[in-house]
Formats: C-alpha cells, structure tokens, sequence
C-alpha cells in the first residue's frame, strides 16, 4: 500500500484522501477548528497548517500523495499555531469564565494544547449585538470564529442555507437568511446540525448551559480539576 | 544586623489586585500548607496580605485583576518599575476577564445608572472608558491563565522562579475558566 511519511512515520494512504483524514486515520492528531467529518472542508482557521514537502499548506485540503513528506508537530508550526489561536482570541470576546461552552469548546481546547498562557495581541473589543431572537438557539457573534461550519451543516446537511458568511476584511461576520437578519425569523430550527455544529460558543442551544460538571466536560480530562 | 551569609537570599514578592475579585489571591493560598515551605523562599513586600503601602525594589510581582481605572494604571506603572520579574495572574490580568463586558456599555451612562447622582471627589479615581488587560500598559514576563488559576499554577511558577528556572506549565494546569 503506498504511504506518506508524518511527523517521520509512515501514514497508509486511500484513494480521494487528504492529509488530515489520512493522518487522523492512523491515530494522529492534527489540530484544527474548522474541520468537521461530517461537512466539505472550507481551510478558513488554518490551525491545521503543515509543512509538506517543506511548503505551508492546509491539512484539509490538500491532497494526500505517495511519498510526501508531511511535518506536523515542528517548533515553528507550534509557534504559527500559537499566534493564529491568540489572534483568534483578541478578535472576539472570549470571556470562558462566563461562558457556558467552556470545557466543550474546541477553540478553547487547542489553545489550552498550543499551550496558550496569554494573549500577545491587543485585544479589539468587537461589539456586535446578541441575537437572542431565536425560541430555542442563541447567537453570540462576539464569539464566532468564522469557521463556517454552521454555513456548511445548514447548506449541506439541513439542505436550508440559514447562514453565510457575509462584509469584508476584520468586518466580515456570519449573515442569517431571514427579511431581519435575526435568527428567529429564519428557518432553522433546534433539531438542525447546524444549531448544535459551532465549535465554540457562538451558537449555543438555549436552556442547557452548565448542565456538565467540571471534570466531565468534553475535553475535561483527570488533570483538569484535581 | 543579618551576618548569616549562608542562606540564599529570599525573593521579595508583590503581589497587588487591579480590577480583581481576589480571587487569584485566594487560589494563591490555597497552596495550603505549602506556604509555610514558600515562605522559606520569599518574603512579601506591598501586598493585601502585608500592611507596606509602596512597592519597593523587587524580584517578584504578581498582578490580579484588568486595568479599570486610573488608580490601577499608576499602581501597575509602580509594580512594573519595581519588579524584576511582572506576572499577570487570571483571566482578568491576562484578557480583562469579565469585567470588561462593560466595554460595549457606555461609562457615563452606567455610573449614571447605578448612582443617580455620580460621585465625583477628586479622592476618587476616574474609571477608564474601557477595562484592558495588562499587556496593553506595560510588558508583562509570563502569565498564569485560569479564572482563578489553580494553586499549582501558583506553585509551578514559583517553585521554578525560585530555582531560576524558566517556568513552564505543565499540562492540566493551563485553564481559561
Ligand atoms: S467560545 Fe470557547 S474560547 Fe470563546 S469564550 Fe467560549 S469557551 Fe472560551
Ligand atoms: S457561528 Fe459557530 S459554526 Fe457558525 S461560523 Fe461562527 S463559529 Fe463557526
């Protein structure tokens, strides 16, 4: 079976692969945010960056091919990683002491495994209303990273386009298809994929927050509280 | 007079709450008994565990809280000049932390709110239109993320200060919440 090399060791390849699956196949972990199994992949976070044949390139996008040589988990992608996480951060209000996708929430995670201590950027205080419109879903755009993934589970897996990604530069910022812009006029509703697909808090059903003990939580592990 | 040269010299530590909740300070001690071995080590200058009102010459100074008000950037200048080593300590110091959700508020309009009639003695300092976090006023050395940090953060950093090492947080010890 042909294989490409991973962080030096031999990854098995299928056909139609990308790194990402190939590697995560083979029970490495390649960190991302805006990748999901379930949906297309869009390489908007570039968290999954690696270096293949010595040249950048998104790990779930880029087709897997016999013989590359594919570096992971190097000291400079650890430090890309680190500051893509941090501008990420500084961009929104990430305020996880309040808020109730702390634990579960996949940007958190990998900034807890770029070992993020601090904030290194200005923070820009965005102030972008709550949209709290919706019975049963809430949107807090001052936390959405942009990944798309609400975008693509709607578009793909709902078969209803309730979000896009809409203005330009630092502006840019999820649009609703609803006459109001607001979630409670369009036509998602609670049981869609894509009210339960953000990977960080952004949209968040309503009425369930805190329910998981700390300790429990998603990427809780023995280690988190003691 | 102090004529024993042969202990190593303690650390002197500050330790002072911007815009915090104590909180930090509070995991800090829940070291537990392991400040009796701490105290070996270091001696506290200015801190709300100590009566010294200025921050002297030190090689240690641990910040809580965000910057709020006019009082905490003077108090965070202070510590910044006097400490050899800055360390912002929480969410609050690191990010600004919960408190600066008032950002996207008006101040006016929420002292108006909260008091009607706004104090204004002069003995009072003014409160920053925004709440920042420290890195945005001076050049900060390392951070102890968590809301509170766990207490073995607080050891961790310590304990590798101490030893003139170059602290690092082990795995599990890095939190935001
Ligand atoms: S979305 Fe994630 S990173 Fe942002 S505040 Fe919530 S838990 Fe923290
Ligand atoms: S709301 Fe969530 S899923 Fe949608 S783009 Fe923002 S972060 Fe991604």
């Amino acid at each position: 079976m042909s294989s490409f090399s991973f962080d030096g060791q031999p990854v098995p390849l299928q056909p139609g692969d990308t790194i990402l699956q190939a590697a995560q196949r083979a029970g490495h972990e390649v960190p991302h945010l805006c990748w999901h199994p379930e949906v297309s992949s869009s390489a908007s976070c570039r968290v999954c960056t690696v270096r293949v044949d010595g040249r950048p390139a998104a790990a779930c996008t880029t087709a897997a091919a016999a013989g590359q040589r594919v570096d992971c988990h190097t000291a400079d992608l650890r430090a890309q990683r680190l500051h893509l996480l941090q501008m990420l951060f500084v961009e929104g209000n990430h305020f996880c002491p309040g808020c109730e996708k702390s634990g579960h929430c996949l940007l958190q995670h990998q900034a807890e495994r770029a070992g993020m201590t601090d904030l290194h950027y200005e923070t820009l205080n965005p102030e972008r209303p709550v949209d709290a419109s919706h019975p049963d879903v809430l949107f807090e755009p001052n936390r959405c990273i942009l990944c798309q993934l609400c975008v693509r589970a709607s578009d793909e897996l709902d078969g209803k386009q309730v979000f896009a990604i809409g203005g330009h530069g630092i502006g840019a910022h999820l649009l609703i298809d609803s006459a109001s812009g607001r979630l409670g006029d369009s036509a998602l509703s609670v049981e869609d994929r894509a009210a339960h697909i953000c990977p960080v808090g952004a949209l968040l059903p309503k009425r369930v927050g805190f329910a998981v003990p700390i300790g429990r939580r998603t990427f809780d592990d023995e280690e988190t509280r003691g | 007079m102090n004529t024993d040269t042969s202990a190593p010299r303690k650390l002197r530590v500050a330790t002072v709450s911007l815009a915090g909740c104590f909180g930090c300070h509070m995991s800090f001690l829940d070291i537990d008994e392991r400040l009796f071995e701490l105290i070996e080590h270091i001696t506290f200058d200015r801190s709300p565990l100590t009566d010294i009102k200025t921050v002297g010459p030190c090689d240690i100074g641990l910040i809580e809280g965000g910057l709020c008000n006019a009082e905490n950037v003077e108090v965070l200048r202070a510590f910044r000049a006097n400490c050899r080593v800055l360390v912002a300590v929480g969410a609050c110091a690191i990010t600004g932390g919960l408190p600066a959700l008032r950002n996207h508020l008006d101040v006016g309009d929420m002292l108006q709110a909260v008091y009607g009639t706004v104090p204004d003695d002069p003995e009072l300092p003014l409160p920053l239109n925004k709440v920042h976090p420290i890195h945005e006023v001076v050049r900060i050395d390392h951070s102890l993320p968590g809301c509170p940090p766990p207490a073995d953060a607080f050891w961790q950093l310590l304990q590798d200060l101490i030893a003139g090492r170059e602290p690092a947080l082990n795995k599990g010890l890095i939190r935001y919440d």
